[in-house]
């Protein structure tokens, strides 16, 4: 996987909020087919970084590229169109909107309505709760459920890669279980996946490789592997005491 | 029957203030600002009703069309020039209702420029003649009033419930930044919303004239404030309260005339505005919003 083609790039990132110095010189990469997920504690940087990725945030300075189109000179609802589709922080579905709605909102971008319901029909079959649910108001879903939602609103783009940005975040532990198996299965697919968490031990589990953010530059990166192995990293990160 | 006759009344005239609710409260639903020249916006419509139907001579659905049509484009442009750059750069929200206020004198002075300050008549704009129902006789200007509305409420629900752009205008109005994320053009569905607002307000106007045959450059601000104050009784970023809030402060101006008390019926429209912030800030179907971050 490590001659794959690099599909996102980023270097020397810098973003700034006022005179807040967020993300300094931040550089990585993710290969097609790969699963690399960026640790760190809260306020690292982490959510920070993809929001210049996905145009939330606006980048000061560095280089943004996903598939040769530079991310920088784009706006956020470009970017979905080059197949970079995010499931964000706090899930952030549309609360008052059906479940149907808010998988239609996933394929807000596309045309192609025979190509949609095969989408849909996959997504349902993976995710059959959603099916179930489909008709139901989004905001009464549990958790857990919102979380497969956010999942499958971003997959309904028929996106090249997702960016996940703590999808574990608040949710019990025999869902957090699922809601990786559901990613690492989404991976298998061939959907590559930057994956953002606090939660270390499950994301070093399922990734290829790590880097690891703190205070707003990567400390530290490898394959996932070696960085759960590592010392610092299981005493920082993974509660390890040794 | 008086009784009856007068709930009929003001549900007629309830549903011209549900109209240009509406504006006032998809607007908001969007973009929270509050936008002030909307009120405007039916005198603009009036004006585009008058010069068409009485200068141009043309038949009256060529000058519903045409009012509705600049409307839209007059509020499209409003929003293009006074509010996108404050909106993009998240500026306060007392600017934009300044901005706004600005916006609805600048329109007034305008059209007062452009056709003076004196009342214009446009008298018989709809067909008006007593209609029977069982006992009552009710103005057949009241009935087409009331059909039209219903009409251009079910469509605007099917326009919002049911088609891409509607769905991405409920996305916009619940989460901006998540309706990006899938791709849609927030500025886009600003001004598509502006668009549909202001034509509403412009068949607002239209049925308005309708009823009161006489139009000046300031009529849009007290219909504008009294549309207002439905938006925020139903709760304001809500479509169906926009329309049950017209509905009910039509009826009730129209029963504090019936029972005599014509000469503080803004008062009490403007006293239900008191109630309402006091009582239920959110409206009867608002939403408690969170402040975001």
């Amino acid at each position: 996987m490590a001659d794959n083609k690099v599909m996102l790039s980023v270097k020397d990132l810098e973003v700034y909020y006022g005179s807040i110095h967020a993300i300094k010189k931040v550089s990585f990469e993710v290969r097609e087919g790969e699963i690399v997920t960026l640790i760190g504690a809260n306020g690292a940087g982490k959510t920070t970084t993809l929001h210049a990725i996905s145009g939330l945030v606006k980048a000061k300075s560095g280089e943004l590229d996903f598939c040769g189109s530079n991310l920088r000179s784009m706006e956020a609802h470009r970017i979905i169109r080059l197949g970079l589709a995010q499931v964000p922080e706090g899930r952030r579905i549309f609360a008052s909107m059906t479940v149907q709605e808010n998988l239609e909102m996933g394929a807000y971008i596309r045309r192609d309505s025979a190509n949609i319901q095969k989408d849909f029909d996959r997504i349902f079959e993976r995710l059959p709760r959603l099916k179930e649910r489909r008709r139901q108001i989004a905001g009464t879903l549990s958790g857990g459920e919102q979380q497969m939602l956010a999942i499958g609103r971003a997959l309904m783009s028929n996106p090249k890669m997702l960016l996940l940005d703590e999808p574990s975040m608040g949710l019990s532990p025999l869902l957090v279980n699922e809601i990786f198996s559901i990613i690492r299965d989404v991976n298998q697919s061939g959907m590559t996946v930057l994956l953002v968490e606090q939660n270390a031990k499950q994301a070093l589990e399922i990734a290829n490789r790590a880097y690891v953010l703190e205070t707003g530059t990567i400390s530290m990166s490898g394959t996932a592997s070696d960085l759960a192995a590592d010392p610092k990293v299981r005493a920082a990160y993974l509660g390890a005491a040794d | 029957m008086e009784f009856l006759t007068q709930i009929i009344n003001g549900l007629s005239q309830g549903s011209i203030f549900a109209l240009v609710a509406l504006g006032y409260s998809m607007v908001y639903g969007i973009t929270q600002l509050i936008n002030f020249a909307h009120g405007d916006i039916i005198m603009v419509g009036a004006y585009a009703t008058y010069v068409m139907l009485i200068l141009a001579g043309t038949p009256l659905w060529a000058a519903i069309l045409a009012a509705v049509l600049f409307c839209a484009v007059v509020g499209v442009v409003i929003e293009q020039v006074a509010y996108q750059r404050l909106l993009n750069k998240n500026a306060p929200r007392i600017s934009l209702l300044i901005t706004a206020i600005g916006v609805s004198m600048l329109l007034q002075n305008l059209f007062q420029l452009i056709f003076k300050s004196d009342a214009k008549s446009v008298s018989n704009v709809l067909p008006s003649f007593p209609v029977p129902i069982g006992p009552l006789e009710i103005s057949s200007v009241t009935l087409i009033t009331i059909a039209t509305s219903v009409v251009i409420m079910i469509l605007l629900q099917l326009l919002v419930k049911k088609t891409r752009i509607g769905k991405a205008m409920r996305a916009t109005s619940e989460d901006a930044g998540a309706a990006k994320l899938m791709g849609v053009s927030s500025r886009n569905t600003i001004a598509f919303t502006f668009a549909v607002g202001s034509g509403l307000a412009a068949v607002g106007a239209v049925l308005y004239v309708g009823a009161y045959p006489s139009i000046t450059p300031y009529m849009g601000s007290l219909l504008g404030l009294k549309a207002f104050v439905a938006a925020v009784l139903g709760g304001i970023g809500s479509i169906p309260g926009a329309m049950i809030g017209g509905l009910l402060i039509g009826v009730a101006e129209s029963l504090t005339k019936a029972v005599g008390l014509s000469q503080i019926t803004d008062a009490v429209v403007f006293g239900i505005l008191i109630l309402v912030l006091l009582i239920k800030p959110t409206g009867l179907l608002g939403k408690n919003i969170k402040e975001k971050v």
